[in-house]
């Protein structure tokens, strides 16, 4: 599964890196915010994204709507430090598939990726 | 400053720290910050902005943030990599994330942290808001989480 991972802190894309591996998942695509990840996109054509809310350039709630109007159904999880009810409702609308808000625990965030996985394969 | 805004740093710093590091925080008793206090060697900075207003700071001596990042990132930095900034920069963003989320109907922004790594160093907010200093200690050394916030210029002002 090819997982793409866009995030401007180097340290949280890490983190995830290492959970994911752990998990099975090793190919993976980092982008340090909106406009790097929708220029790599295509070029990897992920089949998951995690993506950050907060970032420099374009954040992630932008780049999940312009990610969505160009057609791409891929399962997105939004990791974020955005924790109220109203910022999960506004990207749940852009199209973000489950949401997990930081700090989280590596298994939170194994979870989330099974229970989005299992969601769309159903 | 609105005591009650203390309250969710408190809470946010200790569930970060245990979360993320699996590390306790011990808190002290908080304190107006004043000029000429002792400086800090490692300060990462987020502004606030919407219904409240503000910074936030969190700031170490270098030997405890040395230890806490690599606690955080499971690698050995020095203060002068460039890693380094992230990791702290990400710490203060989940800090003020958390705390935000406990500020009932509020609608709170967060800018993307700086981070400043000089022995010593001061930081200064806005003249007009006080300064809260929260002592924080941890097996990794004792911190600071500094907040500056007051309710934002926009937003109506509420009875109280």
């Amino acid at each position: 599964m090819k997982v793409m991972l866009v995030d401007d802190s180097k340290t949280m894309r890490n983190i995830q890196k290492g959970i994911l591996t752990q998990l099975g998942y090793t190919d993976l695509e980092e982008a340090c915010d909106g406009l790097d990840a929708l220029s790599k996109v295509g070029a990897f054509q992920p089949e998951l994204l995690l993506v950050d809310w907060n970032m420099p350039n374009m954040d992630g709630l932008t780049f999940v709507k312009k990610y969505r109007e160009l057609g791409h159904k891929t399962p997105i999880i939004m990791v974020t430090t955005e924790a109220e009810k109203a910022r999960v409702v506004e990207a749940i609308k852009a199209g973000v598939n489950n949401y997990v808000v930081k700090p989280f625990t590596p298994d939170l965030l194994g979870e989330r990726i099974k229970e989005t996985l299992a969601r769309i394969a159903a | 400053m609105d005591q009650s805004y203390i309250i969710p740093f408190i809470k946010s710093v200790q569930n970060v720290f245990e979360t993320m590091l699996q590390l306790p925080v011990q808190i002290g008793q908080p304190e107006i910050k004043h000029p000429g206090d002792s400086g800090h060697d490692v300060s990462a900075i987020i502004g606030m902005s919407g219904d409240v207003d503000g910074s936030v700071v969190l700031s170490f001596p270098t030997a405890t943030a040395v230890r806490i990042v690599s606690l955080f990132t499971g690698t050995e930095l020095e203060a002068n990599h460039e890693d380094f900034a992230d990791a702290v920069g990400e710490l203060v963003n989940m800090i003020s994330g958390g705390a935000k989320a406990q500020f009932p109907g509020k609608n709170v922004s967060i800018s993307c942290p700086s981070v400043v790594v000089g022995q010593s160093h001061q930081v200064y907010g806005r003249k007009d808001v006080v300064a809260i200093c929260i002592p924080c200690d941890s097996d990794c050394g004792q911190f600071n989480v500094e907040v500056s916030i007051r309710q934002g210029a926009g937003s109506p002002a509420t009875a109280s």
